[in-house]
């Protein structure tokens, strides 16, 4: 007899389609993700609406966030609402025109007058603060923003 | 020659494949963020100088005039109000054509007029800006469905031209009062 000795073994699965399936879930991780935006300092709740738009073109959007910072810097910067550009607290509106700029030259010429500005603001914070950062946003000509908000279900 | 004529290449082992490709995938896994930003998007009219602000002449019964106050109090055309009430009064306000004397000539005239406190809440100020756009949509929705049978939201941008220009969303945003501040209220 050809019979092996240890008698009949069950066959091994053939793992050779497992890079494959891989790879797949890879590709569509890789075009769905964008990246992690920078590390949140203020607290932010968002304020409810019901006419909302999505933002299209990520990269094209940048965010400025206003809120009372989090509990590990409310020593460093009190509890009054404060603006977050990119990874720092503003310590001036005036640091808006800056940041716009340095959005806007790492961006292709093309692109430029698409760009967005998301205000994400809490929804606590008084309007001067606002209205300061959107005579800032006029002056550089950053005309196009967001009021970043919540679904909000059911009436007023 | 022990040579064999056409030599093969030799396989490269692709067992590690699976490794390698599970590691970026797990990288990609943490760092995605599928939550797409949603909100109200705005387009701020461009920057005068203090002196060049141009000063429009406007009829007072074409202007919806909205006023909030540091406690997110609404005065809307003089009378308090509530932000519910606000819609249907910029409905009307908007789609008058001039039968109330107390309202619009028409939707092409119709300017709505906002101006808060510097002590007015976000939270307040969203709400009401949600509630003007929320009318202007609706306004927009039950002309679209009327001249074309189609929903505003499936026309084609020539048919979406058309309504816009009809009921054109007009808002002028004044500077904020500061009387939150200087009056001592809070």
């Amino acid at each position: 007899m050809f019979r092996r000795k240890g008698g009949k073994k069950t066959p091994k699965i053939s793992t050779a389609s497992l890079p494959d399936i891989v790879f797949m879930l890879l590709f569509f991780f890789m075009v769905a993700t964008v990246m992690r935006e920078s590390e949140q300092l203020v607290n932010i709740k968002y304020p409810k609406a019901t006419e909302l738009q999505k933002l299209e073109k990520k990269s094209l959007v940048s965010y400025i966030y206003v809120g009372p910072p989090t509990t590990k810097y409310k020593e460093k910067y009190g509890t009054a609402p404060r603006i977050q550009l990119n990874d720092a607290i503003a310590d001036d509106v005036k640091e808006i025109r800056t940041f716009i700029q340095n959005e806007r030259a790492a961006k292709p010429e093309k692109l430029q007058n698409k760009m967005t500005t998301s205000l994400k603001v809490d929804q606590d914070t008084k309007m001067g603060i606002i209205t300061d950062i959107k005579k800032e946003l006029r002056k550089v000509g950053a005309l196009k923003i967001n009021y970043s908000a919540a679904q909000r279900v059911g009436k007023l | 020659m022990a040579r064999k004529k056409d030599r093969e290449i030799p396989e490269i082992n692709a067992s590690s494949m699976a490794d390698i490709a599970f590691l970026l995938l797990i990288f990609f896994l943490v760092t995605t963020t599928m939550d797409i930003d949603k909100g109200i998007i705005v387009t701020l009219p461009p920057y005068l100088p203090d002196q060049e602000e141009i000063e429009v002449k406007l009829n007072q019964r074409n202007v919806l005039e909205i006023l909030v106050n540091a406690r997110d109090q609404l005065l809307v055309e003089g009378e308090l109000a509530d932000v519910s009430e606000l819609k249907e009064l910029c409905m009307k306000h908007v789609d008058n054509n001039g039968i109330d004397p107390e309202f619009s000539d028409s939707p092409q005239d119709a300017v709505v007029s906002l101006q808060n406190d510097k002590g007015t809440s976000y939270n307040r100020y969203i709400e009401v800006y949600n509630e003007i756009r929320a009318a202007y949509n609706q306004l927009r929705e039950n002309r679209a469905k009327q001249q074309f049978g189609v929903s505003y939201e499936d026309l084609d941008t020539a048919r979406l031209k058309e309504i816009k220009r009809y009921y054109p969303l007009k808002l002028s945003e004044a500077d904020p009062t500061d009387f939150g501040n200087a009056g001592g209220g809070e």
